[in-house]
């Protein structure tokens, strides 16, 4: 199959249905409403579930239930829409039950806009419902490259019985691009033994988050965190540009780090001698190579379209080594590629060393910039 | 030496297959042990036990899925019509069913049982109206009586402050997606032996594509009603009836004609 312009929704939501979604169980919302709006059409067209919920929290019970049966099978959301999921997710991860979730991002808190952002960081990487949990967390930067993940997504959902969260923003939601979707995989034939299929032939099947002996809650969290090394061990993803001899990294994820790597770039072609690490995987985060970069630049510039929440994560790896500063666009604002550069010459010729908190020394760059700005 | 005298045996009662073993946790006097073993009765008579799913609440039932002997899931509080949902839409050929209690159905999870009601999901729910939460020890639910006491209604409820019982069956028998509603009550023999055809006809329903089925079973809680099993029995005859009438309150044509 050739390249095709797609918009990126419409082309996850496919791309879905030819890694073998079989259930797919939404509630509208934008930036996000045109997955469940093609989801809507195409699998009925399949012979596929599709449910129209009366809210999330029915849409991520569904999909709970029908996780239960081995199949594959997602939804897609925005923030607040993901907000209302939690509870739903929690169970699912505590059953041990795999499902795909996709969280188009928008400009927050509360109701917010429908503007893309990159707010829902803590969210999405941190967990977001109750309990201990650890979800895998997904960050692509294109339309191609959301298509290709949303294969591995139910893959990795499927190998570790887990929570798998895409979070793309708005941007690659709504935006069209050049782009080729996979062909259609076959659907598995056997349904997993775990599953809930109706007990026959065999003892019954009993999926369930509850555990209300603490001794057995503990030994079971135990499992998911042992499986949770095992995942930061295999299967770490990230793309990297230009770091071989880079004095300066950048680091961003999803659309930020798209429209960092522009910037960085530029900044090439003007001899600054920068690189770029964009992490696809935000859980597991890159924190190895993270920490072999840090040991050999001169500066660190994390750039996100929130209040600076992966630089937490940088934070914590870096420990110190090296200076860390922060770029960061809030709101459903997206940073230009000039914005950026702009930032990537100031780290390049400042040669104090930077005190204090990162955070709050962006915040006196940004409110410069931004009208009226001075809050 | 005396020979023993010949008897024939005749296995007239015995645990239905669809049971466990296991001893439930439920209070002397409840009748969520009936409700169980109707239900287990029904699928074993159907012979579609091997593909049944049921979907255990949160509240006193939230451990049906020790009892039944099948494929079981544990839903979220009030979530159960969702779950079902979602498994019967990927597995239309299972049955499905969920049993939940009047907190869970008709507090937390309203809006999941009309909307699956409205959207005529071939599900069947056996609902257990008993007027209180049971398993958080004896608060108000929407089903609670007027001046009825409870731990969050210590006065009796106040229809002025908290509101009045909410009829399930009546609403959900408005739903063009609803095969068949009904409402029975496990009070004594008479009306348990009717339950259990009512539930039998919900099954069929969900069995033959007819929409959505429910069965709501009004039960007692001698434990927080703080009455004798005796006396919570009574209670449901002349309190809970009155209030909550006995009967079918929508019939598919189809599954009425059906002689069961």
């Amino acid at each position: 199959m050739s390249k095709q312009l797609l918009k990126g929704n419409e082309a996850f939501a496919e791309a879905a249905i030819r890694a073998g979604c079989e259930g797919f169980y939404g509630y509208p919302i934008t930036p996000s409403t045109e997955f469940l709006e093609y989801m809507a059409k195409r699998m009925p067209e399949l012979g596929r579930a599709f449910v129209q919920a009366e809210s999330e929290v029915a849409a991520i019970n569904m999909v709970y239930g029908a996780a239960c049966t081995g199949k594959r099978v997602m939804t897609a959301s925005s923030s607040p829409g993901i907000s209302l999921m939690m509870e739903g997710i929690s169970y699912i991860a505590g059953t041990e039950v795999p499902a795909v979730i996709v969280n188009v991002m928008r400009g927050g808190p509360g109701l917010g806009n429908i503007a893309p952002a990159q707010g829902d960081y803590y969210q999405m990487v941190k967990g977001g419902g109750h309990g201990d949990y650890f979800p895998i967390v997904l960050a692509p930067a294109s339309v191609q490259e959301a298509i290709d993940i949303i294969g591995v997504a139910f893959d990795l959902a499927d190998k570790y019985r887990a929570v798998v969260h895409i979070i793309v923003d708005g941007n690659m939601g709504q935006m069209m691009e050049p782009a080729e979707i996979p062909p259609m995989r076959e659907l598995p034939k056997e349904p997993p033994k775990w599953a809930v299929t109706g007990a026959k032939g065999r003892k019954p099947n009993f999926l369930s988050s509850i555990y209300i002996d603490p001794v057995e809650q503990e030994i079971t969290n135990l499992r998911l965190l042992k499986r949770w090394l095992e995942i930061e061990k295999n299967e770490v993803r990230f793309v990297e540009s230009d770091m071989e001899d880079a004095e300066i990294a950048v680091i961003g994820f999803g659309t930020s780090g798209r429209v960092a790597s522009s910037a960085v770039r530029s900044a090439r072609e003007e001899g600054i001698k920068v690189g770029l690490l964009r992490p696809v995987t935000l859980a597991p985060f890159p924190k190895k190579r993270l920490e072999e970069i840090s040991k050999r630049v001169r500066r660190i510039l994390v750039v996100e379209m929130n209040s600076g929440m992966m630089l937490d994560d940088v934070y914590a790896v870096v420990q110190g080594r090296v200076p860390v500063e922060f770029y960061g666009r809030m709101g459903g604002i997206t940073p230009l590629p000039d914005e950026i550069l702009g930032e990537i010459r100031r780290v390049a010729t400042n040669k104090i060393p930077v005190n204090g908190d990162a955070r709050q020394q962006w915040i006196s760059r940004l409110e410069k910039i931004i009208p009226g700005g001075k809050a | 030496m005396i020979a023993p005298a010949q008897i024939d045996h005749t296995l007239v009662y015995q645990r239905p297959e669809s049971f466990t073993d296991a001893n439930t946790h439920y209070c002397p006097g409840c009748t969520h042990g009936v409700a169980h073993r109707l239900v287990a009765e029904v699928i074993d008579e159907m012979g579609i036990r091997e593909k049944t799913i049921g979907v255990a609440p949160v509240g006193c039932s939230v451990f049906a899925y020790k009892y039944f002997n099948m494929d079981f899931v544990e839903a979220a509080h009030g979530r159960a019509p969702a779950m079902a949902t979602g498994i019967k839409r990927v597995l239309p050929q299972n049955t499905v069913y969920t049993y939940q209690g009047d907190g869970d159905l008709a507090s937390i999870g309203m809006a999941e049982i009309m909307h699956a009601a409205a959207r005529g999901e071939n599900i069947t729910v056996i609902f257990i109206n008993n007027a209180i939460y049971g398993m958080t020890g004896g608060q108000m639910a929407p089903t609670t009586l007027a001046g009825m006491k409870t731990t969050s209604s210590p006065l009796g409820r106040d229809v002025e402050l908290s509101g009045f019982p909410i009829r399930m069956s009546e609403m959900l028998a408005t739903m063009d997606g609803a095969g068949y509603i009904a409402r029975g009550s496990l009070h004594d023999a008479k009306h348990i032996r009717k339950a259990k055809k009512a539930i039998r006809i919900a099954f069929e329903t969900q069995e033959r594509g007819l929409g959505f089925s429910m069965v709501e079973l009004l039960s007692s809680c001698p434990t927080n009603w703080k009455l004798t099993p005796n006396e919570a029995l009574d209670f449901i005859a002349e309190n809970m009836v009155p209030v909550f009438p006995l009967g079918e309150y929508k019939v598919n044509p189809e599954i009425a004609a059906l002689k069961i």
